[in-house]
């Protein structure tokens, strides 16, 4: 499943998509972030499935743009420390 | 005064099926923030339902649509063996064993209504609409939603249905009734549009001319959250918004794509996929 947290606005499109196929739930992402943005829990749109992956906060989901523009450089720390290539950020 | 934007509350109890020797009862209650439905199964199959409009209390509104739901039935509460509380109100659904979220709930609820040949539904709420792509059994593979902006929903709809004086359950027809397509109004924001069709009013258009540049401004809106993500077939919606045939109209003739036909009542998707949960749940933990 393509998870896809985040919003388009006037200003741009900020969204952090996590694929659940890749995502093993190792929590590397959530240490190196910064601003608390991701967490560990089970799927919320799989109910059925109990094994935790990164989650974008939900008090985060509107802020994205404020939150991430902090991280300087392409990819962004969240990204780059995934040993999955489970994540995205655009 | 008259109340335009009233649509019709509901409910409705199988005649087929019985409870009495049901293995599993499980139910599902979706709280938005226009409408309450709650949905009951036995067995997995459809056994009641209730659809009405959210009030001023979550807790009430679940509360009411469940008795609802329950009336003349003989059931109660108790003899339910799993309860799933979904939407914007979920967390306050006091009698749940859990929450799930609307977007599972969608997919779920719209493969039971539809049948497992649907690809993508569009949900379109009270509050804000959403993509979502499901595979046959009805699991999410991707979504996409509007966080940002509650325009162009259910609540929009009813505030303009009073502003122009129509039915809220005629605005749709009566949006089509237009020789030629007027541009949208060039917002969907409710208050924007709401100024930007009094304007209109003022100035002689006819209410159906009015209609036809709201609803094709909504239509465009969701459109390119559609596109977005993309539009695989079968296509379906789900929500209050899916009995205007005015912004159903528009969003297939965008597309190029025609949503499925509607079997029920398209507002208890989310309550039905929230059932539907709950009986496998119930299953599991062997209730
Ligand atoms: S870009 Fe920075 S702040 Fe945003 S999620 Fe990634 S690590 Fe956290
Ligand atoms: S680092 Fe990658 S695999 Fe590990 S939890 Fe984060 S997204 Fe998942």
């Amino acid at each position: 499943m393509i998870l896809r947290f985040g919003y388009a606005d006037g200003s741009g499109e900020f969204y952090i998509t996590l694929d659940s196929e890749k995502c093993d739930g190792c929590g590397v992402c959530v240490e190196v972030c910064p601003k608390g943005v991701l967490f560990l829990a089970p799927n919320p749109f799989d109910p059925l499935e109990e094994v935790p992956l990164a989650l974008v906060r939900e008090d985060a989901r509107n802020r994205l743009k404020y939150l991430c523009v902090l991280c300087k450089g392409s990819p962004k720390p969240c990204v780059a420390s995934c040993p999955n290539g489970a994540l995205e950020h655009f | 005064m008259a109340e335009f934007w009233k649509w019709r509350e509901s409910r409705w109890v199988s005649q087929e099926v019985h409870w009495k020797d049901a293995r599993v009862i499980s139910a599902g209650v979706d709280v938005g923030s226009v409408s309450t439905q709650a949905v009951i199964l036995i067995d997995g199959l459809l056994y009641s339902y209730s659809n009405i409009r959210t009030g001023s209390s979550s807790p009430e509104s679940a509360t009411k649509a469940m008795n609802l739901a329950l009336e003349g039935t003989g059931l109660s509460l108790e003899k339910i063996h799993y309860t799933v509380g979904t939407g914007y109100g979920r967390v306050n659904v006091p009698f749940a064993q859990r929450t799930i979220t609307e977007i599972a709930c969608h997919a779920k609820g719209a493969n039971f209504m539809y049948g497992p040949t649907v690809r993508t539904v569009l949900d379109m709420g009270g509050q804000d609409c959403k993509v979502i792509r499901c595979d046959e059994n009805g699991k999410v593979l991707s979504f996409l939603m509007n966080d940002k902006c509650a325009a162009g929903t259910g609540r929009g709809l009813e505030v303009f249905a009073d502003l122009v004086g129509v039915n809220i359950e005629e605005m749709g027809e009566l949006s089509l009734r237009v020789e030629e397509e007027p541009p949208p109004v060039s917002s969907t924001c409710v208050v924007f549009a709401k100024s930007e069709a009094s304007s209109l009013l003022r100035r002689g258009w006819p209410k159906e001319r009015v209609l036809a540049a709201y609803c094709a401004a909504m239509a465009k809106r969701v459109v390119v959250l559609l596109e977005r993500l993309g539009v695989e077939e079968d296509f379906a919606i789900t929500g209050g918004i899916a009995k205007n045939a005015g912004i159903v109209r528009r969003i297939e003739n965008h597309l190029g794509v025609k949503a499925l036909e509607p079997k029920m009542d398209t507002q208890i998707a989310g309550a039905l996929g929230a059932a539907l949960f709950a009986a496998s749940l119930a299953q599991r933990e062997g209730k």
